[in-house]
Protein backbone atom coordinates (compact mmCIF):
# COMPACT_ATOMS: atom_id res chain seq x y z
CA UNK A 1 0.00 0.00 0.00
CA UNK A 2 1.01 3.55 -0.43
CA UNK A 3 2.32 5.94 1.84
CA UNK A 4 0.18 8.77 2.50
CA UNK A 5 0.66 11.60 -0.06
CA UNK A 6 1.42 15.31 1.80
CA UNK A 7 -1.38 16.42 -0.05
CA UNK A 8 -4.07 13.57 1.15
CA UNK A 9 -2.55 14.89 4.63
CA UNK A 10 -4.54 18.24 4.24
CA UNK A 11 -8.14 17.84 4.45
CA UNK A 12 -8.64 21.48 4.34
CA UNK A 13 -9.16 21.21 0.59
CA UNK A 14 -11.98 18.49 1.28
CA UNK A 15 -14.79 21.12 0.32
CA UNK A 16 -13.44 20.67 -3.59
CA UNK A 17 -13.34 17.27 -3.08
CA UNK A 18 -10.60 16.53 -4.84
CA UNK A 19 -10.38 12.37 -4.69
CA UNK A 20 -12.59 9.76 -6.55
CA UNK A 21 -15.57 8.88 -4.51
CA UNK A 22 -15.85 5.13 -2.76
CA UNK A 23 -18.62 5.46 -0.50
CA UNK A 24 -21.50 7.11 -1.60
CA UNK A 25 -24.65 7.66 0.59
CA UNK A 26 -27.64 9.38 -1.28
CA UNK A 27 -30.97 9.84 0.51
CA UNK A 28 -31.09 7.19 3.10
CA UNK A 29 -33.94 7.10 5.15
CA UNK A 30 -34.47 4.18 7.96
CA UNK A 31 -36.90 3.90 10.62
CA UNK A 32 -36.80 1.23 13.44
CA UNK A 33 -40.72 1.39 14.16
CA UNK A 34 -41.47 4.79 15.41
CA UNK A 35 -37.96 5.71 15.48
CA UNK A 36 -36.44 7.51 12.35
CA UNK A 37 -32.75 6.62 12.82
CA UNK A 38 -31.58 7.69 9.89
CA UNK A 39 -32.99 10.77 7.82
CA UNK A 40 -32.44 11.38 4.79
CA UNK A 41 -28.02 10.95 4.74
CA UNK A 42 -26.16 12.34 2.79
CA UNK A 43 -22.21 11.58 2.85
CA UNK A 44 -19.67 10.73 0.47
CA UNK A 45 -16.31 9.02 1.32
CA UNK A 46 -13.37 9.34 -1.34
CA UNK A 47 -11.22 6.64 -2.16
CA UNK A 48 -8.22 6.91 0.85
CA UNK A 49 -10.18 8.70 2.84
CA UNK A 50 -10.64 8.26 6.78
CA UNK A 51 -14.32 9.83 7.87
CA UNK A 52 -14.62 9.49 11.54
CA UNK A 53 -18.40 9.50 12.82
CA UNK A 54 -19.39 11.01 15.65
CA UNK A 55 -22.74 11.71 17.83
CA UNK A 56 -24.18 10.73 21.50
CA UNK A 57 -25.30 7.08 21.40
CA UNK A 58 -28.45 6.88 19.23
CA UNK A 59 -28.01 9.43 16.76
CA UNK A 60 -27.66 6.60 13.79
CA UNK A 61 -24.05 6.22 13.50
CA UNK A 62 -23.73 2.88 14.12
CA UNK A 63 -26.56 1.82 11.83
CA UNK A 64 -25.40 4.40 9.04
CA UNK A 65 -21.92 2.11 9.62
CA UNK A 66 -23.72 -1.16 9.49
CA UNK A 67 -26.02 -0.18 6.57
CA UNK A 68 -23.28 0.49 3.82
CA UNK A 69 -22.41 -3.08 4.04
CA UNK A 70 -26.39 -4.29 4.32
CA UNK A 71 -26.15 -5.23 7.75
CA UNK A 72 -29.21 -3.35 8.23
CA UNK A 73 -31.48 -2.62 5.20
CA UNK A 74 -32.65 0.87 4.26
CA UNK A 75 -35.88 2.32 3.02
CA UNK A 76 -34.99 5.10 0.77
CA UNK A 77 -32.17 6.40 -0.79
CA UNK A 78 -28.82 4.46 -2.61
CA UNK A 79 -25.33 3.04 -0.71
CA UNK A 80 -22.51 2.97 -3.98
CA UNK A 81 -19.99 1.12 -3.22
CA UNK A 82 -17.12 2.03 -5.90
CA UNK A 83 -19.57 3.24 -7.98
CA UNK A 84 -21.70 -0.35 -7.77
CA UNK A 85 -24.85 0.51 -5.69
CA UNK A 86 -25.67 -2.49 -2.78
CA UNK A 87 -27.41 -5.53 -4.15
CA UNK A 88 -30.45 -6.86 -2.85
CA UNK A 89 -29.12 -9.88 -1.12
CA UNK A 90 -28.01 -13.19 -2.60
CA UNK A 91 -24.73 -13.51 -4.11
CA UNK A 92 -24.09 -9.82 -5.43
CA UNK A 93 -24.21 -8.84 -2.34
CA UNK A 94 -22.02 -11.34 -0.80
CA UNK A 95 -19.51 -10.71 -3.51
CA UNK A 96 -19.92 -6.63 -2.41
CA UNK A 97 -19.76 -7.47 1.22
CA UNK A 98 -15.86 -9.15 0.78
CA UNK A 99 -14.58 -5.71 -0.82
CA UNK A 100 -16.22 -3.74 2.20
CA UNK A 101 -14.47 -5.61 5.50
CA UNK A 102 -16.28 -4.61 9.03
CA UNK A 103 -14.76 -4.52 12.65
CA UNK A 104 -17.55 -5.05 14.98
CA UNK A 105 -17.77 -3.99 18.38
CA UNK A 106 -18.07 -7.28 20.12
CA UNK A 107 -15.16 -8.41 17.41
CA UNK A 108 -17.21 -11.54 16.62
CA UNK A 109 -14.78 -14.10 16.04
CA UNK A 110 -15.80 -17.19 15.09
CA UNK A 111 -15.85 -18.72 18.40
CA UNK A 112 -14.80 -22.53 17.24
CA UNK A 113 -12.05 -21.66 15.07
CA UNK A 114 -8.23 -21.41 15.66
CA UNK A 115 -7.07 -17.65 15.22
CA UNK A 116 -5.28 -18.59 12.03
CA UNK A 117 -8.76 -20.38 10.62
CA UNK A 118 -10.37 -17.09 11.16
CA UNK A 119 -8.59 -15.26 9.18
CA UNK A 120 -8.09 -17.49 6.18
CA UNK A 121 -11.91 -18.43 6.15
CA UNK A 122 -12.38 -15.32 3.69
CA UNK A 123 -9.73 -15.99 1.73
CA UNK A 124 -10.22 -19.74 1.16
CA UNK A 125 -14.03 -19.73 1.09
CA UNK A 126 -14.40 -16.41 -0.59
CA UNK A 127 -11.53 -15.33 -2.58
CA UNK A 128 -10.73 -19.23 -3.73
CA UNK A 129 -7.11 -19.10 -2.52
CA UNK A 130 -5.36 -22.43 -1.75
CA UNK A 131 -5.19 -23.34 1.86
CA UNK A 132 -0.66 -22.71 1.52
CA UNK A 133 -1.46 -19.09 0.40
CA UNK A 134 -3.96 -18.39 2.83
CA UNK A 135 -2.19 -19.53 5.47
CA UNK A 136 0.82 -17.48 4.65
CA UNK A 137 -1.68 -14.49 4.32
CA UNK A 138 -2.83 -14.68 7.59
CA UNK A 139 0.59 -15.25 9.18
CA UNK A 140 1.84 -11.97 7.69
CA UNK A 141 -1.03 -10.21 8.59
CA UNK A 142 -1.54 -12.08 12.11
CA UNK A 143 2.60 -10.60 12.10
CA UNK A 144 1.33 -7.09 11.50
CA UNK A 145 -1.39 -6.32 14.10
CA UNK A 146 1.28 -8.27 16.38
CA UNK A 147 -0.73 -11.43 17.65
CA UNK A 148 1.49 -13.90 15.20
CA UNK A 149 2.00 -16.39 18.38
CA UNK A 150 -1.16 -16.63 18.93
CA UNK A 151 -2.28 -18.23 15.79
CA UNK A 152 -3.04 -21.58 17.10
CA UNK A 153 -5.27 -20.25 19.89
CA UNK A 154 -9.03 -20.28 20.03
CA UNK A 155 -10.78 -16.47 20.18
CA UNK A 156 -11.83 -16.71 24.03
CA UNK A 157 -8.09 -17.30 25.08
CA UNK A 158 -7.56 -14.12 23.42
CA UNK A 159 -7.80 -10.91 25.44
CA UNK A 160 -9.62 -8.59 23.88
CA UNK A 161 -7.58 -6.07 22.21
CA UNK A 162 -5.79 -9.17 20.81
CA UNK A 163 -9.30 -10.23 19.39
CA UNK A 164 -9.95 -6.74 17.99
CA UNK A 165 -6.61 -6.96 16.39
CA UNK A 166 -7.33 -10.55 14.81
CA UNK A 167 -10.83 -9.31 13.79
CA UNK A 168 -9.29 -6.06 11.94
CA UNK A 169 -6.77 -8.98 10.20
CA UNK A 170 -9.72 -10.98 9.37
CA UNK A 171 -11.13 -8.07 7.43
CA UNK A 172 -8.03 -7.30 5.85
CA UNK A 173 -7.10 -10.57 4.52
CA UNK A 174 -9.83 -10.27 2.01
CA UNK A 175 -7.95 -6.61 0.34
CA UNK A 176 -11.13 -4.47 1.07
CA UNK A 177 -11.56 -1.41 -0.85
CA UNK A 178 -13.23 0.16 2.65
CA UNK A 179 -12.91 -0.50 5.65
CA UNK A 180 -16.18 -0.16 8.61
CA UNK A 181 -15.22 0.21 12.26
CA UNK A 182 -18.02 -0.07 14.10
CA UNK A 183 -17.31 1.54 17.59
CA UNK A 184 -14.15 -0.71 17.71
CA UNK A 185 -12.59 0.24 21.35
CA UNK A 186 -16.21 0.85 22.67
CA UNK A 187 -16.12 -2.99 24.51
CA UNK A 188 -12.42 -2.95 25.30
CA UNK A 189 -10.75 -2.61 28.54
CA UNK A 190 -9.06 1.28 28.58
CA UNK A 191 -5.42 -0.33 28.95
CA UNK A 192 -6.30 -2.17 25.46
CA UNK A 193 -7.47 0.67 23.51
CA UNK A 194 -4.57 1.92 22.70
CA UNK A 195 -2.91 -1.28 21.04
CA UNK A 196 -5.88 -1.46 18.61
CA UNK A 197 -6.36 2.48 17.86
CA UNK A 198 -2.24 2.16 17.06
CA UNK A 199 -3.38 -0.82 14.02
CA UNK A 200 -6.15 1.68 12.89
CA UNK A 201 -3.65 4.64 12.66
CA UNK A 202 -1.52 2.83 10.72
CA UNK A 203 -4.09 1.33 8.28
CA UNK A 204 -5.13 5.12 7.87
CA UNK A 205 -1.43 6.11 7.29
CA UNK A 206 -1.24 3.74 4.56
CA UNK A 207 -4.21 4.84 2.65
CA UNK A 208 -6.63 2.21 3.24
CA UNK A 209 -10.80 4.14 2.82
CA UNK A 210 -11.84 4.29 6.69
CA UNK A 211 -15.49 4.48 7.87
CA UNK A 212 -14.90 4.81 11.77
CA UNK A 213 -17.63 5.26 14.60
CA UNK A 214 -16.02 5.75 17.46
CA UNK A 215 -16.01 7.85 20.90
CA UNK A 216 -12.32 8.24 20.65
CA UNK A 217 -11.75 11.87 20.05
CA UNK A 218 -7.73 11.10 20.15
CA UNK A 219 -8.20 9.41 17.26
CA UNK A 220 -11.04 11.35 15.27
CA UNK A 221 -7.85 14.13 15.78
CA UNK A 222 -4.99 11.87 14.80
CA UNK A 223 -6.44 10.21 11.56
CA UNK A 224 -9.19 11.98 10.18
CA UNK A 225 -9.40 13.51 7.46
CA UNK A 226 -13.33 14.52 7.97
CA UNK A 227 -15.85 14.39 11.31
CA UNK A 228 -18.82 13.84 10.81
CA UNK A 229 -21.27 14.43 13.27
CA UNK A 230 -24.59 12.69 13.67
CA UNK A 231 -27.35 13.31 16.31
CA UNK A 232 -30.87 12.32 15.84
CA UNK A 233 -30.73 10.35 12.79
CA UNK A 234 -28.90 13.57 10.86
CA UNK A 235 -25.52 14.52 9.33
CA UNK A 236 -25.52 17.31 11.85
CA UNK A 237 -21.97 18.89 10.65
CA UNK A 238 -18.98 17.75 8.64
CA UNK A 239 -15.65 19.27 9.14
CA UNK A 240 -12.21 18.70 9.39
CA UNK A 241 -10.51 17.36 12.85
CA UNK A 242 -9.35 20.34 13.62
CA UNK A 243 -11.98 22.80 12.57
CA UNK A 244 -14.71 20.73 14.15
CA UNK A 245 -12.82 20.79 18.12
CA UNK A 246 -11.86 23.72 18.08
CA UNK A 247 -14.63 25.73 15.98
CA UNK A 248 -18.07 23.49 16.51
CA UNK A 249 -20.58 25.51 14.14
CA UNK A 250 -24.04 23.56 15.40
CA UNK A 251 -25.15 24.23 18.80
CA UNK A 252 -25.88 20.15 18.66
CA UNK A 253 -22.19 19.17 18.27
CA UNK A 254 -20.84 22.44 21.03
CA UNK A 255 -23.09 20.55 23.50
CA UNK A 256 -21.84 17.21 22.58
CA UNK A 257 -18.29 18.61 23.31
CA UNK A 258 -18.98 20.47 26.25
CA UNK A 259 -19.67 17.19 27.39
CA UNK A 260 -17.33 14.86 26.42
CA UNK A 261 -14.38 17.11 26.71
CA UNK A 262 -14.81 19.16 30.48
CA UNK A 263 -13.26 16.19 31.72
CA UNK B 1 -35.59 -67.72 35.66
CA UNK B 2 -32.71 -68.03 33.79
CA UNK B 3 -33.97 -70.90 31.67
CA UNK B 4 -36.27 -69.30 30.24
CA UNK B 5 -33.36 -66.35 29.25
CA UNK B 6 -31.69 -69.00 27.91
CA UNK B 7 -34.44 -70.50 25.40
CA UNK B 8 -34.90 -67.45 24.13
CA UNK B 9 -33.29 -64.44 21.90
CA UNK B 10 -33.02 -62.18 24.29
CA UNK B 11 -29.10 -60.52 23.21
CA UNK B 12 -31.05 -60.59 19.37
CA UNK B 13 -33.61 -58.89 19.80
CA UNK B 14 -31.76 -56.08 21.49
CA UNK B 15 -29.47 -56.35 18.83
CA UNK B 16 -32.51 -55.48 16.44
CA UNK B 17 -33.52 -52.55 19.33
CA UNK B 18 -29.63 -51.11 18.47
CA UNK B 19 -30.00 -52.20 15.07
CA UNK B 20 -33.43 -49.72 14.40
CA UNK B 21 -32.11 -46.95 16.57
CA UNK B 22 -28.96 -46.81 15.10
CA UNK B 23 -30.42 -46.46 11.55
CA UNK B 24 -33.21 -44.17 12.14
CA UNK B 25 -30.91 -41.75 14.26
CA UNK B 26 -29.06 -41.82 11.40
CA UNK B 27 -31.87 -40.50 9.07
CA UNK B 28 -33.43 -38.67 11.88
CA UNK B 29 -30.49 -36.52 12.07
CA UNK B 30 -30.18 -36.42 8.28
CA UNK B 31 -33.49 -35.29 7.65
CA UNK B 32 -33.59 -32.90 11.44
CA UNK B 33 -30.57 -31.04 9.82
CA UNK B 34 -32.43 -30.11 6.52
CA UNK B 35 -35.33 -29.05 8.55
CA UNK B 36 -33.61 -26.77 10.93
CA UNK B 37 -31.51 -25.53 7.67
CA UNK B 38 -35.27 -24.45 6.15
CA UNK B 39 -36.77 -22.92 9.69
CA UNK B 40 -34.06 -20.49 9.95
CA UNK B 41 -33.62 -19.64 6.19
CA UNK B 42 -34.03 -16.95 4.73
CA UNK B 43 -37.09 -18.30 2.11
CA UNK B 44 -40.54 -17.91 3.56
CA UNK B 45 -41.91 -20.64 1.75
CA UNK B 46 -38.85 -23.26 3.31
CA UNK B 47 -39.55 -21.64 6.67
CA UNK B 48 -43.12 -22.03 6.40
CA UNK B 49 -42.79 -26.10 4.98
CA UNK B 50 -40.48 -26.71 7.95
CA UNK B 51 -42.76 -25.31 10.30
CA UNK B 52 -45.99 -27.57 8.79
CA UNK B 53 -43.48 -30.69 9.05
CA UNK B 54 -42.40 -30.12 12.73
CA UNK B 55 -45.73 -29.35 13.59
CA UNK B 56 -47.40 -31.87 12.15
CA UNK B 57 -45.09 -34.71 12.80
CA UNK B 58 -44.51 -33.72 16.18
CA UNK B 59 -48.03 -33.46 17.28
CA UNK B 60 -48.98 -37.23 15.48
CA UNK B 61 -48.31 -39.93 17.76
CA UNK B 62 -45.60 -42.36 16.41
CA UNK B 63 -47.81 -45.33 16.73
CA UNK B 64 -49.90 -43.52 13.79
CA UNK B 65 -47.44 -42.66 12.14
CA UNK B 66 -46.03 -46.80 11.87
CA UNK B 67 -49.07 -48.13 11.52
CA UNK B 68 -49.23 -45.83 8.02
CA UNK B 69 -45.82 -46.76 7.51
CA UNK B 70 -47.01 -50.44 7.58
CA UNK B 71 -50.60 -50.32 6.27
CA UNK B 72 -50.75 -47.10 4.28
CA UNK B 73 -47.55 -47.28 2.39
CA UNK B 74 -46.50 -51.20 2.39
CA UNK B 75 -50.05 -53.14 2.18
CA UNK B 76 -52.37 -50.52 0.33
CA UNK B 77 -49.96 -48.86 -1.96
CA UNK B 78 -47.36 -51.54 -1.78
CA UNK B 79 -44.29 -49.48 -1.48
CA UNK B 80 -41.75 -52.11 -1.28
CA UNK B 81 -38.31 -51.30 0.34
CA UNK B 82 -36.91 -55.02 0.00
CA UNK B 83 -37.39 -57.33 -2.83
CA UNK B 84 -41.01 -58.83 -2.21
CA UNK B 85 -39.18 -62.29 -4.11
CA UNK B 86 -36.76 -62.35 -1.36
CA UNK B 87 -38.29 -65.25 1.35
CA UNK B 88 -37.43 -62.90 4.19
CA UNK B 89 -39.36 -59.75 2.54
CA UNK B 90 -42.19 -59.50 5.36
CA UNK B 91 -39.49 -58.97 7.86
CA UNK B 92 -37.15 -56.64 5.52
CA UNK B 93 -40.43 -54.70 4.71
CA UNK B 94 -41.29 -54.27 8.27
CA UNK B 95 -37.70 -53.43 9.71
CA UNK B 96 -37.03 -50.83 7.08
CA UNK B 97 -40.37 -49.12 7.17
CA UNK B 98 -39.76 -48.81 10.57
CA UNK B 99 -36.70 -47.37 10.44
CA UNK B 100 -38.56 -44.81 8.11
CA UNK B 101 -41.17 -44.22 10.48
CA UNK B 102 -38.71 -43.27 13.53
CA UNK B 103 -36.19 -41.30 11.32
CA UNK B 104 -39.52 -38.84 10.30
CA UNK B 105 -40.95 -39.31 13.52
CA UNK B 106 -37.89 -37.88 15.10
CA UNK B 107 -36.35 -35.99 12.42
CA UNK B 108 -39.30 -33.10 13.86
CA UNK B 109 -37.27 -33.30 17.21
CA UNK B 110 -33.75 -33.39 16.21
CA UNK B 111 -34.86 -30.49 13.93
CA UNK B 112 -36.20 -28.44 17.28
CA UNK B 113 -32.88 -29.49 19.16
CA UNK B 114 -30.64 -28.44 16.63
CA UNK B 115 -32.60 -24.79 16.66
CA UNK B 116 -32.30 -24.40 20.16
CA UNK B 117 -28.67 -25.13 19.44
CA UNK B 118 -28.66 -22.42 16.54
CA UNK B 119 -30.24 -19.89 19.43
CA UNK B 120 -27.35 -20.44 21.37
CA UNK B 121 -25.29 -18.61 18.78
CA UNK B 122 -24.63 -15.00 19.29
CA UNK B 123 -26.09 -12.97 15.65
CA UNK B 124 -22.47 -11.49 15.72
CA UNK B 125 -21.26 -14.27 13.84
CA UNK B 126 -23.69 -14.60 11.35
CA UNK B 127 -23.12 -11.00 11.08
CA UNK B 128 -19.30 -11.25 10.92
CA UNK B 129 -19.40 -14.69 8.00
CA UNK B 130 -21.76 -12.48 6.11
CA UNK B 131 -19.51 -9.55 5.89
CA UNK B 132 -16.23 -11.40 4.59
CA UNK B 133 -18.33 -12.21 1.67
CA UNK B 134 -19.53 -15.91 2.94
CA UNK B 135 -22.94 -16.18 1.09
CA UNK B 136 -26.00 -17.84 3.34
CA UNK B 137 -24.90 -21.33 2.75
CA UNK B 138 -21.30 -20.55 3.61
CA UNK B 139 -21.97 -18.85 6.53
CA UNK B 140 -24.49 -22.16 7.99
CA UNK B 141 -21.92 -24.85 6.66
CA UNK B 142 -18.54 -23.11 8.72
CA UNK B 143 -20.19 -20.61 11.44
CA UNK B 144 -23.39 -21.12 12.55
CA UNK B 145 -23.95 -25.08 11.95
CA UNK B 146 -20.50 -26.11 13.20
CA UNK B 147 -21.38 -24.05 16.40
CA UNK B 148 -25.64 -25.30 17.04
CA UNK B 149 -24.53 -28.69 16.60
CA UNK B 150 -22.49 -28.55 20.02
CA UNK B 151 -24.87 -26.18 21.39
CA UNK B 152 -27.18 -28.86 20.67
CA UNK B 153 -25.79 -32.20 21.88
CA UNK B 154 -27.33 -32.25 25.14
CA UNK B 155 -30.65 -32.00 24.05
CA UNK B 156 -29.64 -34.19 20.53
CA UNK B 157 -28.49 -36.84 23.03
CA UNK B 158 -32.18 -36.46 24.79
CA UNK B 159 -33.85 -36.98 21.07
CA UNK B 160 -31.75 -40.42 20.74
CA UNK B 161 -32.38 -41.51 24.20
CA UNK B 162 -36.28 -41.41 23.28
CA UNK B 163 -35.65 -42.58 20.13
CA UNK B 164 -33.82 -45.76 21.60
CA UNK B 165 -36.89 -46.32 23.70
CA UNK B 166 -39.22 -45.51 21.29
CA UNK B 167 -38.08 -48.31 18.41
CA UNK B 168 -40.22 -50.93 21.38
CA UNK B 169 -43.55 -48.76 19.18
CA UNK B 170 -42.06 -50.57 16.22
CA UNK B 171 -43.04 -54.05 17.77
CA UNK B 172 -46.63 -53.17 16.58
CA UNK B 173 -45.88 -53.17 13.33
CA UNK B 174 -44.22 -56.68 13.42
CA UNK B 175 -40.71 -56.13 14.43
CA UNK B 176 -39.53 -58.31 16.48
CA UNK B 177 -37.10 -56.32 18.99
CA UNK B 178 -36.75 -56.52 22.69
CA UNK B 179 -40.31 -55.39 24.32
CA UNK B 180 -42.01 -57.41 21.93
CA UNK B 181 -40.16 -60.63 22.99
CA UNK B 182 -40.70 -59.63 26.03
CA UNK B 183 -44.06 -59.41 25.30
CA UNK B 184 -44.13 -63.12 23.87
CA UNK B 185 -42.42 -64.90 27.03
CA UNK B 186 -44.62 -62.97 29.13
CA UNK B 187 -47.40 -64.37 27.47
CA UNK B 188 -45.52 -68.13 27.13
CA UNK B 189 -43.86 -68.45 30.42
CA UNK B 190 -44.96 -67.95 33.79
CA UNK B 191 -43.02 -65.25 36.11
CA UNK B 192 -44.19 -61.79 34.47
CA UNK B 193 -42.54 -59.32 36.74
CA UNK B 194 -38.37 -61.10 36.93
CA UNK B 195 -38.86 -60.50 33.03
CA UNK B 196 -40.17 -57.72 33.24
CA UNK B 197 -37.13 -55.91 35.08
CA UNK B 198 -34.87 -58.08 32.98
CA UNK B 199 -35.65 -56.05 29.70
CA UNK B 200 -36.34 -52.68 31.66
CA UNK B 201 -32.27 -53.45 32.66
CA UNK B 202 -31.66 -53.81 29.15
CA UNK B 203 -32.99 -50.73 28.05
CA UNK B 204 -31.32 -48.81 31.08
CA UNK B 205 -28.13 -50.47 29.64
CA UNK B 206 -28.84 -49.14 26.55
CA UNK B 207 -29.55 -45.96 27.19
CA UNK B 208 -27.67 -44.44 30.52
CA UNK B 209 -24.44 -44.71 28.78
CA UNK B 210 -25.09 -42.69 25.75
CA UNK B 211 -26.71 -40.07 28.57
CA UNK B 212 -23.45 -39.59 30.08
CA UNK B 213 -21.47 -40.03 26.80
CA UNK B 214 -23.49 -36.90 25.41
CA UNK B 215 -23.75 -34.78 28.55
CA UNK B 216 -19.46 -34.96 28.72
CA UNK B 217 -19.34 -34.63 24.95
CA UNK B 218 -21.15 -31.42 25.40
CA UNK B 219 -19.30 -29.99 27.86
CA UNK B 220 -15.91 -31.44 26.36
CA UNK B 221 -16.89 -29.19 22.70
CA UNK B 222 -19.08 -26.53 24.27
CA UNK B 223 -17.65 -23.67 22.20
CA UNK B 224 -15.99 -21.16 24.65
CA UNK B 225 -17.06 -17.48 24.05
Amino acid sequence: MDELKPDQVDPSEDSSRPREPMVVIEGVNKHFGDLHVLRDINLTVGKGEVVVILGPSGSGKSTLCRAINRLETVESGTIAVDGNPLPEEGKPLAQLRADVGMVFQSFNLFAHKTIRDNVTLGPIKVRKKSKDEANALADRLLERVGVAEQAEKFPAQLSGGQQQRVAIARSLAMGPKVMLFDEPTSALDPEMVNEVLDVMVGLAKEGMTMIVVTHEMGFARKAADRVVFMADGQVVEVATPDEFFTNPRSDRAKDFLGKILTH
Amino acid sequence: MLDIIEKYPILGAFGMTIYLTFFSAIGALVIGTILAVMRVSPVGVLRRLGSFYVNTVRNTPLTLILVLCSLGLLYILEINLADPKSPTSIVDNNIRWAIVGLAVYHAAFVCEALRSGVNTVPTGQAEAARSIGLTFGQSLREVILPQAFRGAIAPLGSVLIALTKNTTVASIIGVSEASGLMKEIIENETGGLPVFFVFALGFVILTLPVGVFFTSLSRRLAVKR
